[in-house]
Order: structure tokens, then sequence, then C-alpha cells
């Protein structure tokens, strides 16, 4: 038994959900009592779908334990048949249904339902949503890909793309566009956008495109083993991966490495002066896996900042993230306990969080910068306008994202010469963000939320208590600008605790910051 | 007392036979009250114990991802609690104690069952019971169930009150206790007029805090604020307190017949009643007016959600012109929405339950001018070119009492308004 206040990951249906949500032509039909139909609200309120997800549930309650919920399953696979006339059915139980053993993939297969049922396991008390969207499409491919001859041009599926997924709506173009300018087409883009009869068509296509390894991985080796179909291992996160894409696309095809860089900005705006001052910002990055360890490059390859922590919540991408992080010095967080991320980050004092919404959160308590760059998504991560994450747009999308949070570059001296204007006063924030009430900016804003915070539960020692600010240096301490003043209480406190230092005096406030000049 | 209500020429809707259907029931379950009874109970913590779907539920839930400080948390049964029995109750009071060392300043703790606990039949009023002792006197800790094969969204608040009635003293004084979770400003209104009749000591259940001086005995008079408190209401008849049926204080008209059943059974003077209620009253009937001018004449449909739906389309019809298609609940308990259903005037198609895809098929047949229903469907059928406001707004926005009257009309006008307004084509 575990206590749980926030979860990054939702239960495996929900993966499997994300699945068939993006597919077009497959119905799901899960064995859920009354009240797991709350998932709907995921596809049509976050991220604004406007059809119901292809999802039956049998909604079983109380009164149907002691009866025949197997025959409620049957009647509602029957009825979802009748009604949405699928090209193919998946077939599961979430976690309740899991107890009662019904067996639905079972019950399915007698059915005689004249179009391919395929059955889902997936154990809803030890793995989560990732792994079921994985479990789920590999099923699917399995299931229904069939042999077929290659494509006489060159092509590709692109595989990975869910509903609810970060960005993949976007990527998807950004990378179409990417095989386009070196003449390879796009045979398949599977799950999101495809049909039953589309992945019977997958292997016409002569290499695979992974673009998120979370959701396809499986599925990928599958297709290499039995349709000889290599896929690519680098996902095209950032100006450096996006270039190395190219490259081992190239090497997969034969094609001639081709990139057409008229519209990518993102090493100019690097390089321009006005940059300078994002070097060596200590960046915290936390996410899935795969956007962490593009992230990780991008940060430190192509912004300059400094990677003083990194880790991700899904334990199958443990490996690489401990090695990147090994690479770089540091020690990975592997965790989805939200309040062991709040304490590293607590721990690191970064001066930017790169990570998710729940981050967001951590950061705005804390009073942290925090761009996303990662699901698990919220409204806000479905923006309008084109936003991927992936190739020459994307790392010009990274760019803008990542800068957006941060005070900007002559906007930091300007506050530290008239500290003590009017309109400089703590809550006013970064001037690009708008009004004058930080505790509303979409961004995370720099204002620290005033009270009541997560952190309650987490049972942290209050530090402060154990040192006494004196007048003076309180005073001294408030002519530091705001989104450094934590930072520099922190950092002046644990020295004053280090030394045995009781009461806090300007001087003590000076030594510290001489000994943690960098 | 005041003028009686004007009863519909043609007959309420008590007897109108119910539509019954079973099939796929797009609903919440209970374990969603959590998120505003947590914040209504300020020394509360609820203990969900169920699985990772729940977890993602409570964040769910409201919409987004809400971010407040989480009074609840959920203990997640793994692999290993499933084997065993023992084990999980083992384990159960490690997390508890783990959460009250934590959080010293959490007075009452509610362990919440799930679907996943009930199907494994994992005892929790034992471990409350258990742990009552444990922790006493600091902390008082009950259980009910939220779970979705026995509750539907907003029984689970039902459940947890329920839950605290038979361990409040025994107290046989003459008293007015208002019951259901209200935001402070409704429930401060409400007491505001009630006081200025004369009427009093009144009690609110839940009560902010553990510690108050809450009782319960033959002396006892009850007044629900809200209509899916069912359980709540027997288990208040089972400790001697007697029930005040009346309309639910929705709009003006609802509040003034919830108000005058209150006064009626204090003896308060019609002239104390009329001077205590006429300027809110008139307030309420003007702020109602204004959005009544969008609605009237408008169809409304009304797929089970909140249990909120009876009272809803009386208040609608009757106060802001509308014409009702379909009402539908969860459930209809006649004992509570007996007096709604009574001025609800016939017509409407009355639905208990839901198969979702036939009253889809419905709802596209009728073409309502606003459907209320869930966060699930409100996007697919403004897709369909229909109308809609989703129902889990009224459980989260202060829509009870005079003062919200106009309010409550303005969640339903704002809708048809917006529709009315976004010009999107080309001009020509």
């Amino acid at each position: 038994m575990k206590l749980t206040v926030w979860t990054y990951e939702g239960p495996p249906h929900v993966g499997a959900m994300r699945v068939a949500t993006g597919m077009t032509g497959l119905h799901y039909v899960l064995h859920a009592p009354q009240g797991d139909t709350y998932a709907d609200l995921l596809f049509t309120m976050i991220e604004r779908r406007n059809h119901r997800p292809p999802v039956t549930y049998t909604t079983f309650q109380a009164r149907d334990l002691g009866a025949d919920t197997a025959n409620l399953f049957k009647s509602a696979a029957q009825d979802a048949y009748d009604r949405f006339k699928p090209e193919a059915i998946i077939v599961g139980a979430s976690c309740t249904a899991e107890l009662i053993q019904d067996d639905p993939g079972g019950m399915a297969e007698t059915m005689g339902l004249p179009v391919p049922v395929i059955p889902l396991e997936l154990p809803s008390y030890q793995r989560k949503e990732n792994f079921g969207a994985d479990e789920t499409f590999f099923q699917i491919v399995k299931a229904l890909a069939k042999p077929v001859e290659r494509t006489k041009q060159i092509t590709a599926n692109l595989i990975g793309p869910t509903a609810l997924g970060f960005r993949h709506r976007d990527d998807i173009q950004e990378i179409t566009a990417l095989l386009s300018d070196m003449g390879i087409s796009v045979n398949v883009v599977a799950p999101m956008t495809s049909s039953p009869s589309d992945i019977a068509r997958m292997g016409a296509a002569h290499f695979n495109v992974l673009m998120y390894p979370e959701t396809a991985e499986s599925a990928a080796r599958w297709l290499e083993r039995e349709f000889d179909q290599p896929y690519t291992k680098i996902v095209p996160i950032g100006v450096g991966a996006t270039r190395d894409f190219v490259a081992e696309v190239a090497q997969l095809t034969g094609v001639d490495p081709y990139m057409d860089e008229s519209r990518l900005r993102l090493p100019w705006y690097s390089k321009s002066v006005d940059s300078t001052y994002l070097t060596g910002k200590r960046v915290f990055l936390f996410g899935d896996g795969t956007h962490v360890l593009a992230a990780a490059r991008v940060a430190s390859d192509e912004m300059g900042f400094e990677v003083v922590g990194i880790g991700c919540y899904n334990r199958e991408m443990a490996r690489p993230v401990r090695a990147k992080a090994r690479e770089m010095g540091l020690e990975a967080t592997i965790t989805d306990d939200y309040l062991e991320v709040e304490r590293v980050i607590e721990a690191l004092q970064p001066e930017m969080i790169l990570g998710t919404q729940m981050e967001r959160h951590i950061g705005k308590r804390l009073g942290i910068p925090c761009a996303v760059i990662s699901a698990p998504v919220h409204v806000q991560d479905f923006p309008a306008r084109y936003s991927p994450q992936m190739g020459i747009e994307g790392a010009n999308v990274l760019f803008d994202t990542w800068v957006h949070p941060l005070v900007m570059g002559l906007e930091e001296h300007l506050l530290h010469m008239f500290r003590d204007d009017f309109e400089f006063h703590d809550a006013a924030g970064p001037s690009h963000h708008g009004g004058h009430a930080p505790a509303a900016s979409a961004d995370g804003g720099s204002a620290p939320r005033p009270t009541d915070s997560p952190r309650d539960l987490s049972g942290t020692e209050n530090k402060s208590g154990q040192v006494i600010w004196l007048d003076a240096a309180e005073r001294e301490l408030k002519k530091i600008p705001f989104f450094v003043r934590g930072k520099a209480r922190r950092n002046t406190e644990s020295f004053a605790v280090e030394r045995g230092v009781g009461e806090i005096s300007v001087d003590t406030l000076y030594e510290a910051k001489a000994h943690f000049a960098r | 007392m005041t003028e009686l209500p004007r009863l519909p020429s043609s007959g309420g809707c008590r007897e109108t036979p119910i539509l019954k259907q079973r099939g796929q029931r797009e609903v919440f379950c209970g374990l969603t009250g959590i998120i505003w009874l947590h914040r209504k109970m300020q020394d509360a913590f609820f203990l969900v114990v169920g699985s990772r779907t729940c977890a993602h539920l409570l964040q769910s839930a409201a919409g987004v991802m809400i971010f407040a400080e989480p009074r609840f948390g959920t203990a997640i049964l793994e692999e290993t609690d499933l084997a065993g029995l023992a084990d999980a109750q083992d384990e159960l009071d490690k997390v508890v104690d783990e959460l009250l060392s934590r959080r010293p300043d959490i007075k009452q703790l509610f362990l919440v069952g799930s679907c996943p606990s009930e199907v494994i039949k994992l005892d929790l009023s034992k471990a409350a019971e258990r742990m009552t002792q444990r922790h006493a006197p600091s902390v008082r800790v009950l259980n009910f169930s939220g779970s979705g094969i026995e509750t539907t969204f907003t029984q689970g608040e039902d459940a947890c009150l329920a839950s605290m009635v038979p361990v409040l003293p025994q107290d046989d004084q003459r008293q007015l206790m208002l019951v259901g979770a209200l935001p402070d400003v409704v429930e401060e209104q409400a007491i505001g007029m009630l006081e200025a009749m004369g009427i009093g000591p009144i009690k609110v259940l839940p009560a902010p805090r553990a510690d108050g001086d809450m009782g319960v005995g033959k002396g006892t008079v009850y007044a629900l604020t809200q209509p899916f408190l069912g359980d709540t209401h027997d288990a208040l008849t089972r400790r001697g307190a007697r029930h005040l049926p009346a309309p639910f204080p929705f709009g003006e008209e609802g509040t003034t017949q919830w108000l005058a059943a209150i006064a009626t059974e204090f003896g308060v003077a019609p002239e104390l009643f009329e001077q205590v209620t006429a300027a809110p009253r008139a307030r309420a009937r003007k702020a109602i007016a204004q959005a009544a001018e969008t609605l009237k004449g408008k169809s409304i449909f009304f797929f089970p959600d909140s249990q909120l739906e009876i009272p809803l389309a009386r208040f609608l019809t009757r106060e802001c012109g509308m014409q009702a298609i379909e009402v539908s609940a969860p459930f209809i308990h006649k004992g509570i929405v007996g007096s709604d259903l009574d001025l609800l005037a016939e017509g409407p198609t009355i639905s208990e339950g839901q198969d979702v895809d036939l009253q889809l098929d419905r709802a596209r047949e009728a073409r309502p001018d606003l459907t209320v229903c869930g966060l699930g469907l409100a996007n697919p059928l403004e897709a369909e070119g229909l109308a809609t406001k989703w129902a889990i707004e009224l459980v989260f926005t202060p829509v009870h009492f005079y003062e919200q009257a106009g309010d409550l009309a303005g969640l339903f006008s704002r809708p048809m308004r917006r529709a009315d307004l976004l010009k999107l084509e080309a001009a020509e």
C-alpha cells in the first residue's frame, strides 16, 4: 500500500484509451465499474476532443456483482458492435474488473463477433499508463499487421503518437515535413490517425520512426523482428538531435541527409547577446524519460544552461536516464512520488525547472520559474497554435518556451539597479507576464504561494526555525531582487547552520554570498 | 406564512411514470465529493483506500488538475495487498500512522472505500474502530464508501455525512439543523435570515471543525440544503430528528418555500417573515428576470449527474420560463424531491439511471436549446451543435438562496448567450 497525493501516470487502461481514442474505426469495450467513465473527460475536456472516446464501459454496480457481470459484459460488447460497427475491437478490464476475474478477453472471443477482437492483459496493480499504451499498441499491431509488399518509394511509419500526448498532434506534422524534405513519404502514422486497416498495411513501410519510446517501443521491436523494419533510435527534439535524426534516417535508407534550415532560429537566438544571461542558469529536469533525455542535451548544449539534476517518473526509462545522469556527473531521480521530486528540487535550489505540470506547481510554491516539457498534460498543453517539440520548429518552440518564464536579460539588471522602485516590488513579477497578480500567472510566474502547500505532507522540517535573522540582515535581504531572494535566504541559512551561527547579521549574509559565489 | 405556491393546473410530476433504462452510466463515482468536502471540513483528511484509478480520478475530476493543498490522498493497493487481507489492515495502519504523525492538525480522518476495496471486502469500519481507539482523543476515524459500485457522484457526500451522524453526541434540545455542504458565504446568508426570524440554535452538518458543539436528538428538526442526502436523512431520522420537507432553496420561489417550511415549524409570525425576506426576494426576482430573458421559451434536457436535476428543472421551468424535455437523475428519492416534483408541471420525461447511448439518441432527436450533462459529453454535444451546461459546475458554485438565484439562472443563460455572440463565419 502506497500513499499517493498526485500521480504522474494514470492506470494502464487509460493508456489503452489513449491508443483507442487516437485511432479511428477501433472500439474499446472496457469491463469497469460505474465511475470509471471519468476518463472520458480527459479527452473531451483536457484535449478538447469533439467526440466521445470510442469506449463502452460495462459500468457494473454492487447489485450486479452477486448476479452476472459476465453477461453484462457480453451484452455491452454486442451493443457496442451493433451501434458503432468498428473494424476491430479491443477488450479489457479496469482495476476493479480485474479483481472479479470475468476474463473479458476470453468471453469476447467466444461471441463470434465478425471483426477481430483483441484481448488486453493490463495488470492494474503493477503497471501504469505508459505501459498500458505501449502494450495495447503492440497487441493491436501484432494482431492486425500483415506481411505486405514494400512501397516502391521509400516510406516510413511514424509510431508512438496517441491521444492526450504531449504535443503529439504537432510533432506528427513536423516529422512528416522533415522526412518529406528528404524525399521520404509517410506510410502510416499510428496509433494516432490510423484505422485497423491502416495498421494492416504498416509492413509496406521501409522503416519506422519511433517518435515516443514510451508508447511504441514494443511495437517497434516486433515490427523489426517480424517485418525486418528497422526503427530510429534518436528522438529529434532539439537542434543537435534533429541533425542526428536526419543522419540516422539517411543511414537507414541510403538517401542523402538533407535538412532545410531556413526556418531554424534556435542557434542564432542562443548566440545572440541577449542570451548571455542564460549562461550557466541552473536547471532541474523532470518528466517522462524521452523528453527529459532530449531536454538535457538541449539545455546544456544549445541553451548553455547548467543541468543540476535530472529524473523521470517512468521506471521503464530509468536505465537511459541514469546513464545520462552519470555522464553529466549527477544522480538521477527516478520516482513517481511527487513529494520526493519536490524535496529534491527544494534541496537543489535550481534557478529554473523544466518539468511537468506537477513541477510547475512545485515551482510556483518555491518561487522558481518553470517551463513544461512533458506529460502529464493539462489543458494548457493543447495550445490552439502550432507548437511542436520535435524538428526545426520544435527547437524554436523550445527556445521560446524555456526563456519565457525567466526574467529577461536587461530587465534583470534594471531590477538590480532600481531595486527600490515602487513598481519593482516583490509581487510585480516579470513584466512580460502581464498584470500584477503573479499568483494567477499562467506560466508559473515568480511568486511563491503564500500559505498552504502540499509540503505539509512531506514532513520536511522548517530549517529557518534554527537560525534567527537580525533586523538589519532582514532589511538587507529585502534589497535583493525577489527572484533570487529565496535562494539567498536559503543559502545564508544553510551557511549559518553549517557554521553553527545562531544569528544572521548583515556580515553573515555577505559572507554566505561570497561563499556561494560562482 | 406566505402565499402558497401556485401548483401546476395540469398536475405535477410526482405520479409521472419514471423511465428506467439499464446500460452504460456516464457518471462520476462518489469519490468525487471529496473535492469539495475536504475544503469544507478544515480539520478532516480523506484517505481513499483504492487503486491508481481512484487517485487519477481525484486529480482529474475538477475538470483540470487542481493543486490546492490536498487534505486527501490515496492509499494505493498493490499486488502484495491483494494477496492477503491481514496484510492490508496492517499496511493501512502504517499509512495512517505516517499520515497522522505528519499532520497533527488532522482531527477527523475518513477512510474512504473504493471499488477495489469493496470487491476484496477490506473491512474499513473495523479499521476505523481500531484506529479511533488508537488515536483517541486527538483524532476521530470514520469510514464511508465512495465506490462507483455503490455511489454516484454526489452520493459520496451523502455517505460521508451519514457516517458522521451515529457518532454525534445525544442532544435533545430544540434546535434546527441545516444539512449539506455549502460554500461559507451561502451558508451564512441562510443562517442570517433564519436568525433574523428568531430561529435558533442553528447547527450545520458538516461543521467546519470537529470540535464544535454539534449534537442531535428528539428536539432536532432538520432541513436538507441538497437533494442528494437520502442516507443522511435516514440516519438523522434514526437519531430521533425530524425532517422538514420542502422544495430545495434554488431560485426565489424555492428559497421562499424552503424558509417558509422552517418558519412555520418555529412559529414565526407572517409579518416578521415578510420583513426578513421581502428585500432579498425582490432582488432575486430582479436578477432572475435578467437571465430569464435569454431562457424564456427555450427547451432544456437534463442528463443524470448531480441529483440536483429535479429541483433545477422546477426552478428553470417555473421562474425562467423554460420548457423541460427530459429530466433525469441518477436516483429519485420522492421523500426528498417530492415537493419539487409536485411543482414541476407535467410534460417532461422523468427518467432515473441511464443507458447513455439511448439517452443521447433522444437528445439528438429532441435537439434541446440547452443540454445539462457531464464533462465527458459536453464538448461532443457542442460539436454536434447543441449548447450545453456542464453539471459539475452546479455543485462547485454558490447557487443556493436568494442572493445567488440570479447567478444560478446565469449559469444556464451564459452558454446560450455565448452561442448567440460568437460570429465565426465570414461576414458575407
